[in-house]
């Protein structure tokens, strides 16, 4: 006790002198140092996203700028590049097939995890456990492990199709036709993908706390009233980022056909999404800096795409 | 371990002397190209036989290509080789395309198709082996193989293996509905119908992934598609609408949208197991294609002795004309250190008797080489796959020296794809054989320009 009232008496410290000295200097110093720690901290993240995604990007626009023909050298060609991109009828098909294969995949893959996410967390026996274990385990399967397994089953002379439609005494679909191909290739990222984002709304789900259930229970509430009016509202910040996801990944499709499309008599051509086209005008046609004003065409499609979403939905997100 | 060690010194020692031989001009960038060259050599997949000879890298991918290696090694003591698969056709063409484009990582040889040395020339990619002594192999390989890796005076590679056209044919699936082997695309057609009105399989079948036998097909009739000279860099001249290359598409997208022919994609399972089936009673082919078939299971088993080959049916038998699918060559690349060394290992690589036999007898290759097309063995040769049909001396050896050789396209890898677009089109019932002729014209010729060639239509 003693000692306490000791040092409640003591006279102050001699520490606010320096800040009293007035003209902040020292403070500043003081932060710049904190600063310098900061980015020393930040340095091998840094060094990464620096050597790995900045400098590469530059170099692909800095190569977007020129143009090199076979029978010509290379030399600057400004924005003619884009213009070309923006006019090529082979990438704005490409285009145009993504934000239509988004528009159906999109609702269709987040209506199927979000169902089985609360079918699952209504559920607490030992078989959701297993369940939830089976969902997810597409998604650890390499995409292109994947592809080639429902290239298997889609085949129509080895796959399992032609048995069971042979079963009714029918022939089975072709699936990769180009009839078909929207399809088949939606069934296979929503089998992918399904189950991750199926995990993403589970965990928020098992987040919300339990006695808003029990709340919405005293008032009457049934449990269709319970998810669609507690548990869909309070994840909506997760379903905003599976979205985005969602936006980003399917925009920038390319493992499914470019595997896919080895095996379906042309309905997948090489220049089927805007990635494919980039990923064989670069590799197979040698137009390094065609292919560049490609990717960067497509990477202003997709922020555009998303920086719309993302404030359209602006109220609901919460990581905006 | 030895061989290692050795390896390691040797690699050592060859970037010590390339550091200190472009020391003068090169800098940084060369020493770290030399490196990388070395780094390739401590990685042969047959280990060298004279570990102080200079070693050649190259890139192939014949299935025997291990004991041609070896054949080579043991027998030089100036040059040794150093192998890596670097992938099969397109795969190895697209590594090689990013070497190009790099300006480093290239092997010093690299075994490419005759349509695609071209594409790879025309970005000064290879080297003009007439410098190099190339003339002194010329005899042994026909005209027309000659002109495939030649582009005006300039020779771009040598030649291995090629793929004169043939017909084959299922014997049984003949016998059963009674019918002979035609000899004109008009029989070919009537043949067709006639089975398909008897109930039987598809006649053949009309890929869209492999263009190249169409445009074959295209040639056959009389069609010059390509034509263009290295010497002349600029100039390109296309006539993919010509009256001839109208007259095919519609012959086979005629035969498509009748049902007597399949559009099924080559080179995939699923043809494979319908040509093991008997789903197809003819396979318009190269002489590589029986011991494609044999590799990828079909000729055996129940299935043995089926297959009978007959020469390619022509449109007018009175000027028989011989044409070519595939095959494939040796070229040096311009990165290459040594360019002299590598145009020796590129002449004598797969050129000696002993790998020859083994890749003709194993019908891994049909080979160009005058030496072998002259061999007793080779002439006589009672193929297995065959049933005994000394298909060599009756239907591919005179197409081969029947064969007059080609213009390949400067950029055949866009040409192939758009050509297989075209193909999908017709397949699908979207556009008859002269719309997708006269759209693929148009494609080209604006490619063409775009890539800044002059284009005579």
């Amino acid at each position: 006790m003693a000692a306490q009232t000791d040092l409640r008496a003591a006279p102050p410290p001699p520490r606010e002198r320096p800040g009293a000295r007035g003209s902040g200097r020292p403070a500043g110093g003081w932060r710049q140092r904190e600063d310098a720690k900061g980015w020393l901290f930040i340095a091998p993240f840094g060094a990464v996203f620096i050597v790995f995604l900045v400098a590469p990007l530059a170099y692909a626009f800095y190569l977007s700028l020129f143009t090199k023909g076979l029978a010509t050298g290379t030399k600057f060609a400004g924005l003619d590049n884009y213009t070309r991109a923006f006019t090529d009828p082979a990438f704005l098909k490409g285009l145009w097939f993504v934000v239509k294969f988004s528009l159906v995949l999109i609702p269709v893959q987040m209506a199927v995890s979000l169902a089985a996410a609360l079918v699952l967390d209504g559920m607490t026996s030992k078989f959701s456990r297993f369940s939830r274990l089976m969902m997810f385990v597409p998604y650890a399967i390499p995409a292109v492990i994947g592809a080639l397994m429902w290239g298997f089953l889609y085949s129509p002379n080895f796959g399992p199709a032609q048995q069971l439609f042979g079963f009714f005494g029918l022939d089975a679909p072709v699936m990769l036709s180009p009839d078909n191909v929207f399809g088949a290739l939606m069934n296979v990222v929503t089998w992918q993908w399904a189950g991750y984002y199926m995990i993403v709304i589970y965990a928020a789900l098992q987040g919300i706390d339990p006695s808003i259930y029990e709340a919405a229970k005293i008032d009457g509430a049934s449990s269709w009233q319970v998810a669609l009016r507690i548990k869909i509202p309070m994840v909506a910040s997760a379903l905003v980022l599976i979205l985005v996801f969602a936006v980003i990944g399917t925009l920038q499709f390319f493992t499914e056909p470019q595997i896919l499309g080895r095996i379906s008599n042309g309905a997948i051509p090489p220049d089927f999404t805007p990635n494919m086209y980039a990923f064989t005008t670069a590799f197979a046609f040698a137009q390094f800096n065609y292919a560049s004003a490609i990717s960067f065409s497509l990477g202003a499609v997709v922020f555009i795409g998303v920086y719309i979403f993302l404030f359209a939905t602006r109220k609901r997100g919460s990581f905006l | 371990m030895n061989t290692k060690v050795a390896a390691a010194v040797l690699s050592a020692g060859a970037l010590i002397a390339s550091l200190s031989a472009c020391g003068g001009g090169g800098g940084g960038g060369g020493g770290g190209a030399a490196g990388a060259a070395s780094d390739a050599k401590a990685k042969c997949s047959v280990p060298v036989t004279h570990a102080d000879a200079p070693q050649v890298t190259v890139w192939a991918w014949y299935p025997n290509m291990e004991s041609v290696v070896k054949n080579f090694n043991e027998s030089h003591e100036d040059v040794q080789v150093c192998w890596t698969n670097a992938g099969q056709g397109a795969d190895e063409y697209n590594k090689f395309q990013t070497a190009v484009s790099a300006g480093r990582g290239a092997p010093d040889v690299i075994m490419l198709e005759a349509d695609t040395v071209p594409v790879f020339a025309i970005q000064d990619a290879l080297v003009d082996l007439t410098e190099y002594g190339a003339e002194e192999v010329k005899g042994n390989f026909s005209e027309g193989a000659w002109k495939d890796v030649s582009s005006g005076d300039a020779v771009y590679a040598i030649p291995v293996d090629g793929g004169p056209m043939a017909m084959m044919y299922r014997k049984d699936i003949f016998e059963k509905y009674g019918i002979t082997p035609p000899t004109t695309w008009d029989e070919y057609r009537a043949a067709a119908e006639k089975m398909k009105a008897a109930g039987g399989p598809l006649f053949g079948d009309f890929p869209s992934n492999v263009p190249a036998p169409t445009v074959a097909l295209m040639e056959q009739a009389g069609a010059k598609p390509w034509e263009y000279d290295a010497s002349d860099k600029t100039n390109l001249k296309i006539d993919l609408d010509s009256e001839p290359a109208k007259k095919v598409l519609d012959y086979w997208g005629g035969l498509v949208q009748d049902g007597l022919v399949g559009k099924q994609d080559q080179f995939t399972t699923e043809y494979i197991s319908g040509v093991v089936n008997g789903d197809y009673a003819t396979y318009i082919s190269a002489a590589w294609a029986p011991g494609y078939l044999t590799g990828a299971g079909a000729g055996a088993g129940d299935d043995k002795g089926n297959w009978a080959v007959a020469p390619l049916p022509q449109w007018d038998p009175a000027n028989p004309v011989a044409v070519n699918w595939g095959g494939s060559t040796f070229a040096v690349t311009s990165q290459a250190e040594n360019k002299e060394l590598a145009a020796k290992v590129a002449m004598e690589l797969y050129a000696d008797d002993a790998s020859l036999e083994q890749g003709a007898k194993d019908q891994i290759i049909f080979p160009l080489n005058q030496s072998v097309l002259n061999a007793d063995w080779f002439i006589n040769n009672e193929s297995e796959f065959f049933d005994g049909q000394t298909a060599n001396k009756d239907v591919y050896i005179p197409a081969a020296n029947a064969y007059k050789g080609s213009t390949y396209s400067p950029y055949s890898t866009s040409f192939y794809a758009e050509f297989t677009k075209q193909i999908t089109a017709m397949n699908n019932g979207e556009k008859t054989g002269s719309q997708a002729a006269e759209d693929l014209h148009k494609a080209m010729v604006a490619y063409g320009k775009q890539q800044g060639f002059t284009v005579q239509e």
